[in-house]
C-alpha cells in the first residue's frame, strides 16, 4: 500500500483537520466529532439538511456543506457508516427549530445508524424527516432484499433539497422535493481498478489486467458482470442503456447529466465518456439542461466512472440552477 | 449455578480477545462478500468496550450490558454497531438491577437481544446474516434446562458454517445474489465468536445457570 497518510487509523481525523484549515470560511468541525457543519449553522428560519456516510468518497459529503446545499455532513470511518451519536450531534447543531432532513444512501449500516439517530433526536423534540437515495440501477430492486444502493445521484438530492431549504420551505416541502429527486435520478458505475481501504492495507477486490466490472458500487461491491476492457463508447453505451431502461425518457424531456470519476480517472477519460453520452441523448432528442463532469462521489483511488441522469421538471431545474456555495459545488 | 458480573466481564474480555485474534480473518470474509470492514470495526468497538468495563465497577449485570451496548453503538459503525449495540441494550433491560442471572433471566436476556437484532436488522432466518446463528441458538437455550458450554459452542459453530451455502438477502452481500453462495457470512462468524466466548465464561467450562 502506497498512500499519502500518516497512520491508517487516523486518516479521517487528519483529513477533516486539513479541510477545516483550508476552508474555515465555509465550514467548521463540531468539537470532538467527525461532523462538519456550515460556519453559520444553525441558520435561523431554515430547515437543516444533513447527509453523511463512510469517508473515502470525497468530496462527498463534507465538500457539499455550505449555502444552498448541506448544513452538515457526518463523516464515518473509511467506507463505514458514521455512528448514531455523531449523527445526533449533527442534527442538534443544525436544527434551528424548523426541523432537519436526513439524506441517507441506501446501505444497511447507514440506514440503521441514521434511523437510530433520528429516533434519539425525535425523543429530544427535534422534528426529523428522512429520505433514502437508491439510484444505482446495477442492483436489482426488490422489497425482499436490501435494495438499490445510493451512489453519485445523491449529489443532485443534496443540491435540490438544499436549494429549497435555503428558500425557507418547510420540512415537509423539503422532504417532498428530495423524494421527487430520488424518484427521477438513476446512476450506474463501472470500475477499471480496485481501491485499498487504508486500515485494511490491501485492495478490497481484484480485477485482472484487462478486466473491468460493470455496475461496480462505490465501495467495490460487485455489479452486474466482470468483463474484458471495451472502448469508452461501448462502456458509455452499456451504462446509459441500463439507466434508460429504468428511467423512461421521451423526446424533448429535459435532464441533468453527471459524469463522475471514481478517484483515479483522468478528466480526459470522463469527457470521452460524455462525448458518447451526449451523442446518444441527442439521437433520442433528450435535452441536456446541464452537464457536470468531474469527481463528485469517489471511491478512494478506484479508476472508473459512473453516469447519472436526473429527469427535470420546472421545479427541479430551477432548484438545480439556484445559488450554491460549497467547496465542491458552486452555482 | 448463577451467571454473575464477574463472568460477564470475563465473557467480554474473551470476546474482545477472540475478535482481535480474528480481525484480519473477519475482514477477509467481508472483503469476499461485503465491504471489507467487519473485522476492523468489531476490533475497534470491542477494544473500547473491553477497556471500558475493565476499568469500571458494576453492581448489576444490566449496567454492564448497557455500557457495552452504548460503546458498541458509538464505536463500531457500519451495520454491526447498531446491531450488536441494540442486542446488548435490549438484554440490559432484562438484566436491570440483577447482580446475577439464573437460567431463566439468562435466557430471557439473550432472547431480548435476538428480538433487538430482528427489530433493527429486519432480517429473517435464511437471509445469510447473524440471525442464522442467533435464532437457533436462542431457541436451543429456551428448550434446554441446562445450557452446556460445549453444546453452545458446537451449535453456534454448526449454524455459522451453514451460512456458507445460503444466498444473501440482507446486508451488502445481498448485492452478490447467487455469487454470495460458498462464502461464510462475516456477521455469523462474529456471532459464533460471541457465543463461543460466552461458553468460556461459564464456571469451570461446565454450564450456564
Amino acid at each position: 500500500m502506497k498512500k499519502l497518510i500518516n497512520d491508517p487509523n487516523q486518516v479521517v481525523d487528519d483529513m477533516l483537520a486539513g479541510m477545516v484549515e483550508a476552508h474555515s470560511d465555509k465550514l467548521k468541525r463540531l468539537p470532538d466529532t467527525n461532523v462538519m457543519i456550515r460556519k453559520d449553522a444553525p441558520v435561523s428560519g431554515k430547515v437543516g439538511v444533513i447527509s453523511g456516510g463512510g469517508s473515502g468518497h470525497e468530496p462527498a459529503h463534507a465538500g457539499y456543506v455550505g449555502k444552498g446545499m448541506l448544513d452538515g455532513a457526518v463523516c464515518g470511518e473509511v467506507f463505514t457508516s458514521p455512528t448514531p451519536d455523531q449523527i445526533l450531534a449533527a442534527i442538534q447543531a443544525v436544527d434551528s427549530g424548523k426541523g432537519v432532513l436526513l439524506i441517507i444512501k441506501n446501505y444497511t449500516g447507514d440506514m440503521m445508524n441514521f434511523e437510530m439517530a433520528a429516533e434519539m433526536a425525535e425523543a429530544e423534540g427535534i422534528q426529523v424527516a428522512k429520505v433514502v437515495v437508491n439510484d444505482d440501477v446495477a442492483v436489482e430492486d426488490s422489497t425482499y432484499t436490501t435494495g438499490r444502493r445510493g451512489i453519485a445521484g445523491t449529489v443532485f438530492v443534496h443540491k435540490i433539497a438544499g436549494a429549497l431549504a435555503e428558500q425557507g420551505a418547510t420540512l415537509a416541502e423539503v422532504e417532498a422535493v428530495a423524494k421527487k429527486t430520488v424518484e427521477n435520478v438513476r446512476s450506474m458505475g463501472m470500475a477499471l481498478t480496485p481501491c485499498t481501504v487504508p486500515a485494511a492495507g490491501k485492495p478490497g477486490f481484484e480485477l485482472g489486467e484487462n478486466e473491468i466490472e460493470i455496475g461496480m458500487g462505490i465501495h467495490g461491491e460487485p455489479g452486474i458482470e466482470k468483463t474484458s476492457i471495451q472502448s469508452a463508447d461501448e462502456i458509455a453505451q452499456i451504462l446509459l442503456n441500463n439507466i434508460l431502461e429504468d428511467l423512461p425518457l421521451k423526446e424533448h424531456d429535459k435532464v441533468a447529466v453527471m459524469i463522475n470519476g471514481l478517484g483515479a480517472t483522468p478528466l480526459m477519460e470522463l469527457y470521452i465518456i460524455h462525448k458518447k453520452v451526449s451523442e446518444i441523448l441527442r439521437e433520442k432528442r433528450i435535452h441536456i439542461h446541464e452537464t457536470f463532469v468531474g469527481e463528485f462521489m469517489t471511491s478512494l483511488e478506484m479508476a472508473g466512472c459512473s453516469i447519472s441522469l436526473l429527469k427535470l421538471d420546472d421545479q427541479l431545474s430551477e432548484l438545480l440552477d439556484a445559488q450554491a456555495d460549497t467547496i465542491a459545488f458552486k452555482k | 449455578m448463577l451467571w454473575d458480573v464477574e463472568q460477564a466481564k470475563k465473557w467480554i474480555k474473551r470476546l474482545n480477545d477472540k475478535i482481535q485474534e480474528n480481525k484480519a480473518y473477519l475482514t477477509e470474509l467481508d472483503q469476499a462478500i461485503g465491504d471489507g470492514d467487519h473485522g476492523l470495526n468489531m476490533a475497534r468497538g470491542l477494544q473500547e468496550a473491553a477497556s471500558k468495563i475493565a476499568n469500571s465497577h458494576y453492581d448489576d449485570l444490566g449496567s454492564l450490558f448497557k455500557d457495552v451496548g452504548m460503546t458498541l453503538i458509538a464505536k463500531v459503525g457500519g451495520a454491526s454497531g447498531p446491531l450488536y449495540g441494540t442486542a446488548f441494550m435490549k438484554a440490559s433491560l432484562v438484566l436491570k438491577d440483577r447482580k446475577e442471572a439464573d437460567r431463566n433471566a439468562f435466557v430471557a436476556a439473550f432472547s431480548a437481544a435476538l428480538d433487538g437484532l430482528k427489530m433493527r436488522g429486519k432480517a429473517q432466518v435464511g437471509d445469510k446474516t447473524m440471525i442464522d446463528v442467533w435464532d437457533p441458538v436462542i431457541a436451543w437455550m429456551k428448550s434446554h434446562e441446562t445450557i452446556r458450554a460445549n453444546e453452545l459452542v458446537d451449535l453456534s459453530k454448526e449454524k455459522m458454517e451453514d451460512t456458507k451455502e445460503l444466498e444473501a438477502k440482507k446486508g451488502r452481500a445481498a448485492y452478490l445474489g447467487r455469487r454470495s453462495v460458498g462464502h461464510l457470512d462475516p456477521g455469523a462468524v462474529s456471532s459464533y465468536l460471541l457465543f463461543a466466548s460466552l461458553a468460556e465464561s461459564f464456571e469451570k467450562g461446565e454450564s450456564a445457570p
